[in-house]
C-alpha cells in the first residue's frame, strides 16, 4: 500500500525560463539546464577590454573554431557547481581515507628504495605539469565562449590544482613532511635533462593563444599521454616492484581521468562533427601537439618504462582521436 | 620515522606555493602579459599572504556540504509552495530585480576572476582568485535555482538571460561590471574585490538577504546564509589585495587611490537601486537606506579608511556628498521607476499610508518636504483613473547610465547635470563624480552602449517604445510591466489566498 500525502497543488504559469523553453520545449527543466544554457551574456558590450582591444569582453572569435551554437558542448556528466562539488567531495573522501591509512600504517616504510626513488623522480614532478594544466584550463574558462564549455573548463582547472596538491602530499608522505622530496622533484623539473622536454612543452602551452587549440593540446593530447604513461604504465611497473601501495595515492587521479575523459571526448566529438572546417583545423592542431608531446616525453618515457612505452601511449591517443571522428 | 607536524600555513605553502617556476624556454611575460600596463609595480609576489589556505580537497568537502543543505531547502520550498508564505506579492518584485540585475553580475564576477586567476604572476594570488571565480559561478547558479520556482508562478523572471544585455536600467549594473572586466587585472581586483566586495557588499548582500528573511522568502534567505561564508572569504581577499598592492611599492598608492575613488563613486550610484528596493519594495522593512549607509559605510567604512591611512590612502572622493545623498536617492530612484513603470520588467506602486508614515519617520529632513507631495499627487491621479506614466525617454548619464534623476544636494528641486566636450562631442553626466571618471578615461566611456541613445538610433527595434519593450527586450507587456494593481501577479495571488 502506498501512502499519499496530500499537498496543495497550484497550477504553474510556466515550466521554466524563456530561453530554456526555446531550446527544450515547454516542460520542467533540469537544474543543469537552468544553470548552464544562455547564462553568459552575448551582446551589447559597453567597452573593449584594455587587455584585448581587438575583441569584445565575451567573444567567440578568440578561437579559430567555429560553432553555430556554443551550447552544443553539453557535459555528459551534467556538472553545474552543485553536482560538481558533490561528486568531487565523494572522491576526496575516499582519497582522504587512503592517504590517512597510508600514513597511519607507515606504508612508506614498506616501500623499497627503488620504488621511492622512482616516485620522487617521476611522479612528484608531475605537480608542475598539473599546475600548467590548471592555468591552461583557466585560460579556456576566461576566454572561451558559452557557459556549457567554460564551466566545465573551470571544473577541470580546479581539479588540476587538487591533483597538484595530492601529488605534493605524496612527496610529503615520502619525506616525512620536510619538503625535501618536493625540492628534489623541483630540481629535477628545472634541471634534469629527462624532464626538460616536458617543461619546455608546458611553457609553450602557456603562451598559446587560441583557447580551443590549447584545450586540445592540454586536455586531450598531453593528458592522454601523461595519464597512460604515469598513471597506467608506471603504476603497473611500481606494483610489480613491490610498490602497489602507491596506487592508493593515485586512485584519485585514475578515477578523475575516466570522469573527465568522458567530457573531453564529448567536446572533441561535437566540435569535429560541426563542420569539415572544424575537423581540418582540429586535425592540424592535434597532429602538431601530438608531435611536440611525443618529442617532449620520449626521453622520459624511455628512461622510466623502456622503449615501447611511448608508442603504446600514442596508440591510445590515436584510438581516442579516431573514436571522436578525427582521422 | 615519525613525520613532523605541519602547521596549516606551512602545509598550504608546500602544497601550493612552489608549483610555479622560472621559465627557461619561453618569455614568462608572454605567459603573463598584462601585469605591467596599469603602472602597478609588483616587486615580490611571494609576499602575498594567502588569506584562506584552503586546499581543493577541503574546498570540495565544505562546499558540497553547503550545497546539499541548500538544495534540500530548495526542494522543500518547491514541494510546499513556499512562495505562498511571502509577506505580500509586491515583495517578489525585489527578487525579480535581483535575478535580472544582480545574478548576471555574479556571472561577470566569475568571468573576471577567471581572467585574473589566469593572469597574475603569483601562484598564491592566482589560486585565491580562481576559487573566487568558482564561488561566483556557484552564486549565479544557486540564485537561478532559488528563483526557478518563483518563475513558475510570477511574471518578470522568465527572460532574465535575454534582458541582461538589453534593458535600459539593467545597463547600470551590466556596464559597471563591463567597466571592471575591461580594465587591467589590478584595477579589476580593486574594483570588485575591494571596493565592491569589501567596502560595499554589505550594502547589497545584507539588504537583499535580510529583506528575504523579513518577508518570508525562505529560498532566497537560505541562499544568503549559504553564501555568507563565501562572501567572508571574498572580503578577506579584497582587503588582502589592497594591503599587498600598497605594500609592494609606494608608486602604487596614487593609482590605487584613483581606483578607490572611481569605484566608490560607481558603486554608490549602482547602490541607488538597492536603496529604492529597501525603502520602497520591501513590504516588511529591514531598515532604511539611510540607516544602512550609516552603519555599513560611515561606521564600518570609516574605520577601514582610518586603518588604511597609514599607507597614505584617504576617504574616497565625494564621500561627503553621498552623506547628503543618502536622504534622497532612494526616493528619487523609485519615483523614476514608478513614472517609467510601463518600461520596467517588474511592478511598481504607490507606497501605502503606513509606508508613507514610515518614510516620514525615517527621513525627517527630506521626505515630507520633497517626496510625500509627489506620492499624494500620484495617488490623486490614480484615483481619477489617470495613473501617470511618462511618455518621454530619459537622458542617461554617460558613465553610470542612470537616468538624470539625481538632484543637486543644496537644491533638491534642481536636477544635477554636468557635461564635457570630448573630440567635438558633448557628453552628459549626473554628477561631478561620473564626469571625473569620464574625463580620466574618455576613450573608454565614449564606447558606452547607452540604451536610450541606442533606441533613438534604431538599434533596439522600434520605432515605438512598445516594440522596443515587447520585441527587443522581450517583456510580456501587460504582465511583466505596469502597476501591481490589476497585474496578473496580483490576480493570481488573490486567487491562491482566496480573497476577491
Amino acid at each position: 500500500m502506498t501512502i499519499e500525502i496530500k499537498t496543495s497543488t497550484l497550477e504553474p504559469v510556466r515550466n521554466t525560463f524563456a530561453h530554456i523553453e526555446k531550446r527544450f520545449g515547454d516542460k520542467p527543466a533540469t537544474r543543469y539546464q537552468e544553470a548552464t544554457y544562455d547564462v553568459q551574456a552575448e551582446t551589447n558590450f559597453h567597452y573593449r577590454p584594455y587587455w584585448d582591444p581587438d575583441h569584445e569582453l565575451n567573444d567567440p572569435r578568440r578561437t579559430a573554431l567555429v560553432m553555430a551554437d556554443w551550447y552544443a558542448f553539453k557535459d555528459p556528466r551534467q556538472f553545474y557547481y552543485g553536482t560538481y562539488v558533490q561528486q568531487r567531495a565523494k572522491m576526496q573522501e575516499s582519497a582522504e581515507s587512503s592517504y590517512a591509512f597510508f600514513d597511519k600504517r607507515n606504508l612508506v616504510d614498506a616501500l623499497n628504495d627503488e620504488v621511492k626513488t622512482q616516485v620522487i623522480r617521476y611522479l612528484v614532478p608531475l605537480r608542475h605539469v598539473e599546475h600548467t594544466a590548471n592555468l591552461n584550463n583557466m585560460y579556456g574558462t576566461a576566454y572561451g565562449y558559452g557557459t556549457a564549455i567554460t564551466q566545465a573548463l573551470l571544473f577541470d582547472g580546479m581539479d588540476r590544482l587538487g591533483v597538484a596538491q595530492y601529488l605534493s602530499r605524496i612527496g610529503l608522505l615520502l619525506d616525512g613532511n620536510s619538503g625535501d622530496a618536493l625540492n628534489e622533484a623541483k630540481q629535477l623539473w628545472m634541471q634534469d635533462p629527462a624532464w626538460q622536454g616536458m617543461r619546455a612543452l608546458c611553457e609553450e602551452s602557456l603562451v598559446t593563444k587560441d583557447w580551443f587549440e590549447l584545450f586540445l593540446a592540454q586536455d586531450l593530447v598531453i593528458d592522454t599521454l601523461v595519464g597512460e604513461l604515469f598513471y597506467q604504465q608506471l603504476d603497473r611497473k611500481l606494483s610489480a616492484q613491490g610498490g602497489q601501495d602507491i596506487a592508493m595515492l593515485t586512485e584519485f587521479m585514475q578515477e578523475w581521468s575516466k570522469d573527465t575523459g568522458r567530457w573531453v571526448d564529448a567536446v572533441v566529438k561535437t566540435a569535429a562533427a560541426e563542420s569539415d572546417a572544424n575537423r581540418v583545423l582540429m586535425t592540424g592542431w592535434i597532429e602538431r601537439w601530438r608531435g611536440k608531446a611525443a618529442e617532449a616525453l620520449a626521453p622520459l618515457a624511455e628512461e622510466m618504462l623502456g622503449a615501447e612505452a611511448l608508442s603504446e601511449a600514442l596508440a591510445e591517443l590515436d584510438k581516442r582521436v579516431a573514436k571522436a571522428g578525427i582521422q | 620515522m615519525a613525520a613532523k607536524k605541519l602547521s596549516l600555513k606551512d602545509k598550504y605553502s608546500l602544497l601550493t606555493r612552489d608549483l610555479d617556476w622560472e621559465f627557461s624556454y619561453q618569455d614568462r611575460k608572454e605567459a603573463f602579459p598584462f601585469e605591467e600596463f596599469e603602472g602597478i609595480k609588483i616587486t615580490d609576489w611571494s609576499k602575498w599572504e594567502d588569506p584562506f589556505r584552503l586546499t581543493m580537497d577541503a574546498y570540495w568537502k565544505y562546499q558540497a556540504e553547503k550545497e546539499k543543505k541548500l538544495y534540500a531547502i530548495f526542494d522543500a520550498f518547491a514541494q510546499n509552495n513556499g512562495q505562498l508564505n511571502v509577506s505580500d506579492p509586491r515583495y517578489v518584485n525585489a527578487i525579480k530585480l535581483f535575478l535580472t540585475g544582480i545574478s548576471p553580475q555574479e556571472y561577470q564576477a566569475h568571468q573576471g576572476f577567471a581572467h585574473i586567476g589566469r593572469q597574475y604572476g603569483g601562484v598564491g594570488a592566482r589560486v585565491a582568485c580562481q576559487m573566487q571565480s568558482l564561488d561566483e559561478l556557484r552564486h549565479v547558479q544557486t540564485q537561478v535555482h532559488a528563483m526557478s520556482h518563483y518563475n513558475k508562478f510570477f511574471d518578470g523572471f522568465q527572460n532574465w538571460s535575454h534582458m541582461q544585455d538589453r534593458v535600459w536600467y539593467l545597463s547600470v549594473p551590466t556596464s559597471f561590471f563591463h567597466d571592471a572586466r575591461s580594465a587591467g587585472p589590478f584595477e579589476f581586483l580593486v574594483a570588485i574585490g575591494f571596493s565592491f566586495e569589501y567596502v560595499l557588499t554589505n550594502l547589497l548582500f545584507v539588504p537583499f538577504m535580510s529583506g528575504a528573511a523579513y518577508n518570508g522568502d525562505m529560498a532566497t534567505v537560505t541562499f544568503g546564509f549559504s553564501a555568507q561564508s563565501d562572501e567572508a572569504r571574498h572580503m578577506t581577499l579584497g582587503l588582502e589585495v589592497i594591503k599587498f598592492l600598497l605594500e609592494q611599492h609606494e608608486d602604487n598608492v596614487p593609482i590605487v587611490q584613483k581606483w578607490i575613488d572611481k569605484w566608490f563613486w560607481r558603486g554608490t550610484r549602482l547602490l541607488s537601486l538597492v536603496g529604492m528596493m529597501m525603502d520602497y519594495m520591501l513590504p516588511n522593512k529591514v531598515m532604511s537606506w539611510q540607516e544602512a549607509w550609516e552603519i555599513y559605510f560611515e561606521e564600518a567604512g570609516g574605520a577601514l579608511f582610518k586603518d588604511l591611512a597609514r599607507y597614505g590612502i584617504t576617504m574616497p572622493k565625494y564621500a561627503e556628498l553621498v552623506e547628503k545623498e543618502k536622504e534622497h536617492v532612494s526616493h528619487q530612484t523609485w519615483w523614476t521607476f514608478y513614472t517609467h513603470g510601463h518600461a520596467a520588467g517588474f511592478h511598481t506602486w504607490i507606497p501605502t499610508d503606513e509606508e508613507l508614515d514610515w518614510l516620514s519617520e525615517k527621513y525627517p529632513n527630506t521626505f515630507d518636504k520633497y517626496y510625500r507631495p509627489r506620492w499624494e499627487l500620484a495617488r490623486k491621479l490614480e484615483a481619477e483613473g489617470k495613473r501617470f506614466y511618462t511618455k518621454a525617454l530619459p537622458q542617461l548619464c554617460t558613465t553610470c547610465q542612470i537616468p538624470m534623476l539625481f538632484t543637486e544636494m543644496d537644491d533638491p528641486t534642481q536636477i544635477s547635470y554636468r557635461d564635457t566636450v570630448y573630440k567635438g562631442e558633448r557628453y552628459h553626466f549626473c554628477s561631478d563624480g561620473c564626469c571625473d571618471i569620464f574625463n580620466d578615461e574618455p576613450e573608454k566611456f565614449v564606447q558606452s552602449w547607452l540604451p536610450v541613445h541606442q533606441i533613438f538610433q534604431g538599434n533596439c527595434g522600434g520605432p515605438g517604445v512598445e516594440q522596443v519593450l515587447g520585441e527587443y527586450y522581450k517583456m510580456n507587456l501587460g504582465a511583466d510591466n505596469l502597476d501591481i494593481k490589476g497585474s496578473p501577479d496580483e490576480k493570481r495571488w488573490k486567487q491562491w489566498k482566496g480573497v476577491a
